[in-house]
């Protein structure tokens, strides 16, 4: 083991990103079950986004991965993102010009 | 196994070579990172396949707003919750084999990896239960589809992408289980120590992925409802 010494994640670690993973779905509904108008889905999303990344940077020990691999993680994300926004640039966008015939 | 393995990391001298090692990496560690980095590009693509699904989720959503909320009602909130609380169990217990061969415990891979499958199997448990009650309730897409409902024709096509994002997400599940036998059954053999654990470490990255996959359905799907239930609605 010369060249390199891979780091290993403390147990208390990997538990306490456990803990915090229940706590936010217990969030999740406490959220759910209040009514906050159009908030209650970005409300949701975030704290999705929240559990995801801990999930990717502490149990997928993206944080100890190579930058490359730490590129290709966020790229993977971005396309994603470009889907959506692609699409929705077309459905949203659709009611706001008269087309002649609908 | 730590009995077996001599400490071996070879570099550009390659005296000792571990028989771990293929021939086109020129170390342990690159190897290693050549796996990880491969596994996420898999990955990506992954999330790109669950992201067309996602992706009409979402238009749809926003073409039929109340079909979406009247849809979600009907799903088991209880049971939606119960499961994403074993999958977080089960992507613990993952981490913790993982971290299990990092350390060259054999016993703690078996272990863990056995924790996990059976979290595993609990989740594809429940939801059976679930399609069950779906079933007898009429609310399966197709002709026998309550046409009763408000909104019928609607919800069928909310409980068209439930049936889909669920059952593509039970089918990985189903290949993570059958992926964690073979790494369980290598594990029992004594194949991975902390010279060498990249197969428990990249079906780890699959395992925590379908973990993810869950963490977005569970609101999306069962919780757009939620609070017209808590307020008599």
């Amino acid at each position: 083991m010369s060249e390199h010494e891979h780091i290993v994640t403390p147990t208390g670690t990997y538990v306490a990103t456990f803990v915090a993973l229940l706590i936010l779905t217990a969030l999740t509904y406490l959220a759910a079950i209040h009514d906050f108008g159009w908030m209650n889905t970005p409300i949701a999303l975030a704290i999705a986004l929240l559990k995801a990344s801990f999930v990717v940077i502490f149990f997928m020990g993206v944080r100890y991965n190579t930058p490359l691999t730490k590129v290709v993680v966020i790229t993977g994300f971005c396309w994603l993102f470009i889907l959506f926004g692609l699409t929705l640039n077309d459905y949203l966008t659709r009611p706001w010009l008269g087309v002649p015939g609908r | 196994m730590a009995s077996s393995s001599t400490p071996l990391e070879t570099g550009a001298q390659g005296h000792a070579h571990n028989p771990n090692l293929q021939h086109h990496f020129y170390s342990m560690s690159q190897q290693l990172e050549a796996s990880t980095l491969g596994m996420w590009v898999f990955l990506v693509t992954e999330i790109m396949f669950f992201g067309g699904m996602f992706m009409a989720y979402i238009v749809y959503r926003i073409t039929y707003p109340e079909a979406w909320v009247l849809g979600s009602h009907h799903l088991n909130v209880g049971l939606g919750a119960l499961n994403t609380g074993v999958l977080i169990c089960s992507s613990l217990t993952m981490a913790l084999a993982v971290r299990s061969a990092q350390v060259s415990s054999r016993k703690g891979q078996i272990v863990n990896l056995i924790l996990t499958i059976v979290f595993g199997a609990t989740f594809l448990v429940v939801k059976f239960f679930e399609y069950k009650e779906k079933f007898e309730h009429h609310l399966v897409p197709g002709p026998h589809f309550d046409m009763t409902l408000p909104d019928a024709g609607q919800q069928q096509l909310f409980f068209s992408l439930y049936f889909m994002l669920t059952g593509v997400h039970a089918a990985h599940m189903i290949v993570g289980i059958g992926l964690m036998l073979v790494i369980l059954t290598m594990a029992i053999r004594g194949r991975f120590s902390s010279e060498y654990y990249t197969p428990v470490e990249i079906s780890g990255l699959y395992w925590h992925f379908v973990d993810i996959v869950w963490i977005f359905l569970f609101p999306l799907l069962y919780l757009l409802g939620a609070h017209l239930a808590a307020h008599g609605g």
